[in-house]
């Protein structure tokens, strides 16, 4: 009896602490979303209703913010940071992987202290690097190129990577390899007929951790390239602000567009991406 | 193991990785500490040795104490909403009672992860804006329009908006974090707890909480050394200013060496910078033994 009874209590407290419990998670969803929502609405205001509409929605939805958005620098912005993105990405799962192969493969001296000279990588900070970065660049002629951007980013994607693939490699039977080097199977060749096939959920991971980093990247995008025809997305949006002053739906409807591939990306990848930074940030 | 033809074949698959960082993260780091012993220019051909001279005008330079302070209130900030209030934000997500609303909320909550810093940074610039900012016209709608101020004009708040920004972004990331981790903690604890009529309250801290402790020491980690690092929140935003209230280490260090063009002073204040972060990535080297082998 007792326990009956102080169960049923126990039900109608949990109850009110639930709903109040679950009230506190739709403010914060709100907190979350409203501001984002506020920022799509009014990249189809003109400057007027910014300013003097906060909340409505248009009166006159002005689509055209878009396109105004995009052939004002937008497009330009999008699609260096498509090519720096890409080319990132295929560097560092190509180096990264060819690393890990020869880490998972193989023990001596050698390898060891690769290993501990890569595990240090992950401590290390772009910001420290920034100036004799500079100089570097300057001095190769690579400053204010694409290649500026892409170079920097692959080795400071390169650590982590090639821990991720490293600790997936070495999940792989030997089995496999013998019987491929008893086929007479070069080194190589199991590198890319065994090891890299079979390691397609790991790469996914890498791919996106490295799209997330070089798509969002804001620190050497604004200070190794001047050129605003080479510019990011990133650092691109901020001279796009400067040059609209107060064309404010233009200037939301760019943040849009910019945050458009991300979201996408993520929305059919989410599980690499929490999979790889969990993994990433136990590591790192 | 399989004998060896070619002791040269896995040097020859380290070698392009080896060069990358060897390039362009380890000289550049030892040239760091080189040059925060010159004084130098961008352009300049030469640089003139002043020896630690940088260093004692570290200990002088009045925003360099501001700035560490601004990135201390970082760190604390953080700790506080991204470790304690996300730990106990996942755990609620967690709770069966939540089952159904959890995989909406988790996204929604993890949807300004996705979002460039440039694109928030820039988004909240809006919000804090005097005239047509939500923040102020939602403090009037609720009848509080005397709290309604300048956010990023006002030197006392300054520092406090760019924080809060960062909150807002990065909660989403370190709660996933720690779903994560909870979603792996072997369901029989809890139901043991359960025949024991342990309340959820108890359960959180005798079972969760000593659960996670790794995860909950990664992101502590991760969540101070960030703060050390913080750039482009203060940048995009108010720059450091006004004055230089909202001034972090990272943005001195940019205006010292690209705006004002002290390079050597800027690379004593990078010096500064990985001291500070070193000091964490040690202890968390020690403490989750990533270097070990297995």
């Amino acid at each position: 009896m007792m326990f009956k009874r102080r169960n049923h209590f126990g039900n109608a407290a949990s109850s009110f602490s639930r709903n109040i419990t679950f009230l506190g998670l739709i403010i914060f969803s709100i907190i979350i979303l409203y501001p984002l929502y506020w920022m799509v609405i009014s990249s189809l205001k003109s400057y007027d209703e910014i300013y003097n509409n906060v909340w409505g929605l248009p009166d006159v939805w002005h689509f055209e913010n878009y396109a105004t958005a995009w052939s004002l620098g937008i497009s330009s912005y999008f699609l260096n940071s498509v090519f720096v993105t890409g080319a990132t990405i295929i560097l560092v799962v190509l180096i990264g992987s060819m690393a890990a192969f020869a880490l998972s493969r193989y023990r001596s001296k050698w390898i060891d202290v690769s290993l501990y000279m890569i595990i240090g990588g992950l401590m290390m900070n772009p910001q420290v690097a920034l100036i004799p970065l500079f100089e570097l660049l300057t001095w190769m002629d690579l400053i204010n190129t694409r290649w500026a951007l892409i170079l920097i980013y692959v080795a400071y994607r390169l650590p982590l990577t090639i821990i991720l693939i490293r600790a997936f490699f070495l999940s792989i039977p030997r089995e496999l390899e013998e019987s491929a080097i008893i086929d007479g199977c070069s080194e190589f060749k199991i590198y890319t007929k065994i090891y890299l096939p079979l390691s397609i959920p790991i790469l996914i991971t890498t791919v996106v951790l490295t799209a997330y980093f070089a798509w969002n990247e804001f620190l050497f995008a604004t200070v190794f390239i001047d050129s605003n025809d080479l510019k990011t997305i990133p650092s691109g949006l901020m001279n796009f602000r400067d040059a609209l002053r107060t064309d404010w739906g233009v200037l939301l409807s760019g943040m849009v567009i910019a945050s458009i591939p991300m979201i996408i990306l993520l929305i059919f990848l989410q599980k690499y991406l929490v999979r790889g930074l969990s993994e990433g940030s136990v590591k790192g | 193991m399989v004998s060896r033809k070619n002791k040269w074949i896995p040097f020859l698959f380290l070698l392009p990785s080896l060069l990358f960082l060897g390039i362009f993260i380890y000289i550049p780091l030892i040239q760091n500490f080189y040059n925060s012993l010159f004084e130098f220019s961008v352009f300049s051909q030469t640089k003139e040795f002043v020896g630690l001279k940088a260093f004692k005008n570290l200990f002088e330079d009045q925003i360099v104490t501001t700035a560490f302070i601004n990135n201390i209130k970082y760190a604390v900030i953080s700790v506080l909403f991204q470790v304690f209030f996300a730990l106990v934000l996942a755990a609620i997500l967690e709770d069966k009672l939540f089952r159904r609303a959890a995989p909406v909320l988790r996204i929604i909550y993890f949807v300004p992860v996705m979002i460039s810093i440039s694109v928030i940074a820039l988004l909240f610039g809006f919000i804090y804006n005097p005239q047509i900012g939500i923040l102020n016209s939602f403090l009037e709608l609720i009848g509080l329009e005397n709290l309604a101020k300048p956010w990023l004009g006002n030197s006392t708040t300054s520092i406090y908006a760019v924080i809060a920004m960062s909150q807002w972004q990065s909660i989403g990331f370190i709660t996933m974090l720690f779903i994560v981790a909870i979603q792996k903690i072997p369901k029989e604890l809890y139901e043991a707890a359960d025949i024991d009529g342990a309340g959820k309250i108890r359960k959180f801290f005798n079972i969760t909480v000593p659960q996670v402790k790794e995860t909950m020491f990664v992101n502590l980690l991760i969540t101070v050394t960030g703060s050390m690092l913080v750039f482009n929140e203060p940048y995009i935003l108010t720059n450091g200013g006004p004055g230089f209230s909202s001034m972090t280490l990272a943005v001195h260090m940019y205006q010292e060496g690209f705006v004002k063009d002290n390079m050597g002073y800027a690379s004593a204040i990078a010096t500064l910078i990985f001291i500070l972060t070193a000091i964490f990535a040690v202890i968390q080297i020690k403490v989750s033994g990533t270097g070990k082998e297995e």
